[in-house]
């Protein structure tokens, strides 16, 4: 299989420039959005709620709140990066230039989760003028994030492609994305649900995700760590698939 | 006959809808050559380009380009092509010396400063290198795209319109480029509704309507099979009949008796030396002429007579001659 670390590297670079255009908003908007969770989450009802797993209740919202703009921001970061191209037409380049699905996905997927590992330090440090906390096993949550940012960069350069409009771009985030999120035990314990919502929440994809950084966080969580780390590869590998096939068939990408 | 760079065998694209854009097209390119593709708007010109450059998946037919199989080995062949698309399709935002970097880089060739400040300066935009593109006029644009596509040095070069919106003067620089192309051994394929830009720069004309290439020749060849020289001329007194000593001539009487009208010749000049061999005849049967107005036929005409009247694009009927 060829792969050009040239063509990659041009278009990873690309798209990092084009986000540097906009930093001022890439950075401001996690901040303050983070700030007003915490003032309302953290301090307002937090002091009013008792510890979840023995971890303190503003510290138990980090992962999910983390993991809520993670996955808002990276699929739709995503998802403009290929977009835009074919709604304008530039898109022409790649496709006459000597790049397959390998160059295009490193560049891409790349910069856009490279773009959502930056956020998530954000999001961390902000965290940190908020509450006090520590992260139990760093590594595991570094690799977590990182899987998670790739899988929605391929999910976010899927639905991208899949667009045909700017209401179809906006529909998936808006529609399941952000409330499968905040069901997703975001700002609380699924074993807080009454029955039959806490075995419905099982069906969630994101309940794992959520349960699988916290655990990384804290320890302990909803669900076993491995299976939520199985549940992100399985989602991670389904993309790659499903890319590959858009790839060589050209489907939405060539007239 | 050099060897072929690009061919095209039986390609034919159907658009999902039913609508066949590209016919069983045969067509061989060869190296060094600068071949025009004339035909009306939605003639399937851009489909053909969009075909070769991976923009547009063949419904059937083969293309092999430098010899390899694009349905195969489209990697080694794309890495020598160049494609100027029809639309302005670019980031604006980004920086003119950045955005041709970047193409240089994303067909796999290290960075070269050097080879792109050449570019920029062959095409005038060397002052323009750090502007925005979003800040350059239409035509500058249009050079922008155009140092994009030979930032990874091709040895193919699509045009698609290449002079569309573009002024005389910047049209006549277009000219030089391509000329400059030719002196470098690449072969342009181009598309024009100018017609004077095919008989100007082309070597070879292939003519394109709904899908379907109606004739591919030399231009030289076209014109000498095709063209045609035509002369009124005005004559002093009536004529009622053509005198037996011009017979000969391709001729015939026009205006009542008061105008004779030669048509014949092939595009090669010989129908201008007829007509000279003509009015000597005239002059030595004591027929005596106030007037002698000489035409050659040009590609637009035989463009005209290929395709039928109504399938000159406007653009060519009303600014065949600028300035
Ligand atoms: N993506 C597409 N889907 C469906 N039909 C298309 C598509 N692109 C082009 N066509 C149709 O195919 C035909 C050929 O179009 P094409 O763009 O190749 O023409 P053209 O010769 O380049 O015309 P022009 O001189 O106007 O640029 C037209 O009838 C056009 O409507
Ligand atoms: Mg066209």
């Amino acid at each position: 299989m060829h792969f050009s670390v040239r063509s990659a590297w041009s278009i990873f670079i690309r798209e990092i420039m084009r986000a540097l255009r906009t930093v001022f908003q890439s950075i401001i908007a996690p901040v303050l959005t983070t700030s007003l969770y915490f003032i309302v989450f953290g301090a307002a009802i937090g002091a009013r709620m008792p510890d979840l797993g023995g971890v303190d209740y503003g510290a138990f919202i980090i992962p999910g709140l983390l993991m809520l703009t993670l996955l808002g921001e990276t699929t739709s970061n995503a998802s403009f990066g290929i977009y835009m191209p074919r709604f304008t037409g530039t898109i022409y380049e790649l496709l006459s230039a000597p790049v397959g699905v390998g160059e295009t996905l490193a560049g891409f997927v790349g910069a856009a989760a490279v773009k959502s590992l930056i956020l998530a330090a954000i999001i961390l440090l902000t965290a940190r003028l908020f509450v006090d906390y520590s992260i139990a096993h760093p590594v595991l949550a570094v690799i977590y994030i990182v899987l998670v940012a790739a899988s929605f960069s391929l999910f976010g350069f899927i639905l991208g492609v899949w667009a045909d409009n700017f209401e179809k771009l906006g529909i998936i985030p808006l529609l399941f994305l952000t409330p499968l999120t905040f069901l997703g035990g975001t700002f609380y314990s699924i074993d807080m649900l009454p029955e039959p919502w806490d075995t419905i929440a099982l069906f969630n994809p994101i309940v794992y995700l959520v349960s699988g950084l916290r655990w990384t966080f804290y320890g302990s969580a909803d669900v076993d760590i491995w299976i939520s780390f199985a549940i992100t590869l399985g989602f991670l590998a389904t993309c790659i698939a499903i890319i590959a096939t858009i790839f060589k068939t050209g489907w939405r990408l060539r007239a | 006959m050099p060897e072929p760079i690009l061919e095209l065998a039986g390609l034919t694209k159907v658009y999902p809808g039913g609508l066949r854009a590209l016919d069983n097209v045969d067509l061989t390119i060869r190296k060094g050559e600068i071949f025009a593709l004339l035909g009306p708007n939605g003639a399937g010109k851009t489909t053909l380009i969009g075909a070769v450059c991976g923009l547009v998946t063949p419904s059937s037919g083969s293309i092999r380009a430098f010899g390899h199989d694009l349905s195969g080995d489209w990697r080694q062949a794309r890495k020598r092509i160049g494609l100027v698309p029809q639309e302005l399709a670019t980031d604006m935002f980004e920086p003119v010396r950045r955005a041709v970097a970047f193409s240089r880089g994303l067909f796999g060739l290290p960075p070269n400063p050097a080879r792109i400040e050449e570019i920029l300066r062959s095409l005038s935009l060397w002052d323009k290198r750090d502007e925005r593109i979003m800040a350059l006029s239409g035509g500058m644009k249009r050079r922008v795209l155009i140092a994009k596509a030979l930032a990874h040095e091709p040895d193919l070069l699509f045009l698609d319109e290449p002079t569309a919106g573009v002024d005389v003067e910047l049209r006549k620089g277009m000219w030089q480029l391509i000329d400059q192309m030719r002196a470098r051994g690449v072969t342009v394929i181009l598309t024009t509704h100018y017609i004077e830009e095919a008989e100007e720069m082309a070597d070879r004309v292939g003519v394109i309507r709904n899908g379907r290439l109606l004739m591919v020749d030399e231009k030289s060849a076209m014109m000498a099979r095709l063209g045609r020289t035509e002369a009124h001329i005005t004559l002093a007194e009536p004529l009622a009949a053509i005198p037996p000593a011009l017979a000969q001539f391709p001729i015939e009487i026009e205006q009542g008796g008061l105008g004779l009208c030669y048509r014949g010749g092939d595009g090669t000049g010989k129908g201008k030396e007829e007509v000279a061999a003509l009015t000597k005849a005239l002059t030595f049967a004591g027929i005596d002429y106030t007037g002698i107005d000489v035409r050659e036929s040009s590609l637009e005409d035989i463009f005209v007579s290929v395709l039928g009247e109504d399938a000159v694009p406007h653009e060519t009927t009303s600014e065949s001659e600028p300035v």
